[in-house]
């Protein structure tokens, strides 16, 4: 129950973060927004790593390991698409 | 060093880890800074993984090192390879892969916690089955959005008879079966086998469930639906942390979850829709008269060659850009003749609706590949503001985004809906290829004005016959 509750503050509180952050974005950054969150949604890799490095039976095994690659694509493609289109907003002037 | 302290070692590594997603997150509120947030948060990406790795629970790394090359391969190939017109159906690939990476850690973890005879606690068991429904629904709706998306699947609403009836009758074999999953998990008198078969059920339904709720949505919807599935597939990550006890998991998938709320919800605002009026309601099917009677209205049509002589002679223009202008392959031969403008003394700017493109921000993206300098494109207020003092307001591929009749028409199931007032400019010139409505069927009050000229033609070429006219008036005039 400790946990839970620990666990939940930490989400509420997260979400308010969350919220005031990305009300800040202007309109003009919410698709790299959305690949970036893609890439960072890929955090569920950190616990696919652990259960499938330390399960014993292969169901557990093959559904971890599934996991590892699907979250895998989403940190790997999110970060570097997201970077992609950022390196094309470019600023106003000459030679830009 | 204890396996306890191995433990502290990882969680700080954690927090490090969400310290820099906030961060990284916070960069993104200004475009000269936006891409050294990205790399922040990828930094603490890489923090998260390497801590994880030190975890003495893990006992073999060949899979679990195959299994991140050949996702990191597939990504980055996907990243190099993708069309920046294809970037809705990328995010909503990847909102999918999320939901499903969430709903399969959830089932591993539920055989893991069976295989070491762990006690599970109730709470434990409510993630599991809120990250199993939910990663489930959002990977086979996302797949749908995505095939909507790139027309492989039909882009209209595919209505089944009593779709309400079926979807009803699955979310609550949903439902069912994640209390059911719950109750087994907490209950000696399920086996092992019952309840992963239960787990399974659960699955199938979340799957089909994810179909029904996308299939009736049609294509012009899809950002919406893209925004939320965006939104559960950061929800689902957030459960999977409740479920294996993973702060950063929680964290980032709560920052991921209101990231996408926030969207939805600014979507369907310059929609003039509600979330549910876009999943449970056809568009256009009102009985309100948005024709006009039928009668032709009187407009004026204006060739290529005036409006290089109107546009060479302007002072400022605001240019009002679509999606169509991105299906003509258009935004090279628009950035031509904005520079010609710009060089003439002309105050340039782009104005971009929030619906603009096929998914938020996506017009941005498509006018920053054109090398489109980003303080150029201005939003809606923006736009607006900017209109009040513009003498040439030019429409390119966008059209019930510029309809008067959302302020003038309560008739209009547009109405309401924040809208560019390119009526405001002293004069507005539209291109069109012909006097058709829009995908929405509503005719446009914005072309029948005194101030507005219709040029008819494809948008690509009229845009080069307007460089090349323009180039010429500047030259030897």
């Amino acid at each position: 129950m400790e946990q839970l509750i620990a666990a939940l503050t930490i989400f509420a509180l997260a979400t308010f973060v969350g919220y005031f952050i990305i009300t800040k974005i202007p309109p003009t950054l919410h698709t790299p927004l959305m690949s970036g969150t893609n890439a960072i949604s890929g955090i569920v890799l950190v616990g696919a790593l652990v259960v499938a490095g330390s399960s014993e039976s292969a169901l557990s095994q093959v559904m971890a390991i599934a996991a590892v690659i699907l979250a895998s694509v989403n940190v790997f493609g999110g970060f570097l698409v997201t970077d992609r289109m950022l390196q094309m907003f470019r600023r106003e002037g000459p030679g830009a | 060093m204890s396996d306890q302290d191995v433990i502290n070692w990882i969680n700080l590594a954690y927090l490090v880890a969400a310290i820099l997603f906030i961060w990284g997150m916070a960069q993104l509120r200004r475009p000269s800074t936006a891409r050294a947030g990205n790399r922040y948060a990828a930094v603490g990406m890489l923090v998260a993984v390497v801590a994880t790795l030190f975890d003495r629970e893990i006992v073999s790394y060949e899979w679990i090192a195959a299994g991140m090359v050949v996702g990191g391969i597939i990504g980055a190939f996907l990243a190099r390879k993708v069309q920046m017109t294809e970037m809705p159906e990328m995010v909503a690939i990847f909102n999918g892969f999320g939901g499903a990476a969430s709903a399969l850690l959830a089932g591993g973890e539920l055989k893991r916690l069976y295989d070491t005879g762990t006690p599970i606690d109730s709470d434990v068991g409510v993630s599991i089955a809120l990250s199993t429904a939910i990663g489930a629904i959002t990977l086979t709706g996302s797949v749908v959005a995505a095939g909507k998306l790139h027309g492989s699947i039909n882009t209209n609403p595919i209505l089944l008879p009593a779709r309400n009836v079926i979807s009803a009758l699955v979310g609550l074999a949903v439902v069912v079966l994640g209390g059911a999953l719950i109750w087994a998990t907490q209950d000696g008198g399920f086996t092992e086998t019952s309840t992963l078969l239960i787990f399974g059920g659960l699955v199938v339904a979340a799957l089909l469930l994810g179909i029904l709720v996308s299939i009736p949505i049609g294509g012009a919807d899809m950002p919406v639906l893209v925004a939320l599935f965006n939104s559960y597939s950061g929800i689902a990550g957030a459960a999977a942390g409740f479920a294996i006890g993973n702060d950063v998991l929680i964290v980032a998938g709560a920052l991921v979850g209101a990231s996408g709320l926030i969207l939805t919800s600014i979507m369907t605002r310059a929609m003039n829709r509600s979330v549910s009026n876009v999943m449970f309601g056809g568009f256009g099917q009102s009985g309100a008269d948005v024709t006009g009677g039928g009668e032709a209205r009187p407009y004026r049509s204006v060739t290529a060659e005036d409006t290089a002589t109107i546009l060479a002679y302007a002072q400022s223009a605001v240019f009002v850009t679509g999606y169509g202008l991105a299906v003509a392959q258009a935004q090279h031969d628009l950035k031509a003749l904005a520079d010609l403008l710009t060089a003439n003394g002309c105050d340039v700017k782009y104005g971009i609706h929030p619906v603009a493109g096929r998914m938020p921000g996506h017009m941005n993206v498509l006018l920053a590949e054109a090398d489109v300098p980003y303080e150029q494109q201005l939003d809606l207020d923006d736009t607006n503001r900017a209109l009040d003092n513009t003498e040439i307001a030019m429409v390119i591929g966008a059209n019930d985004v510029v309809n008067p009749q959302a302020r003038t028409n309560p008739g209009s199931p547009i109405y309401g809906m924040p809208i560019i007032d390119v009526d405001k400019a002293q004069s507005v010139i539209v291109m069109k290829r012909s006097m058709a409505s829009g995908f929405s069927g509503i005719d446009n009050d914005l072309f029948y004005l005194d101030q507005t000229s219709m040029l008819f033609g494809d948008a690509k070429k009229s845009l080069k016959t307007l460089v090349s006219e323009v180039e010429d008036l500047i030259k030897n005039g």
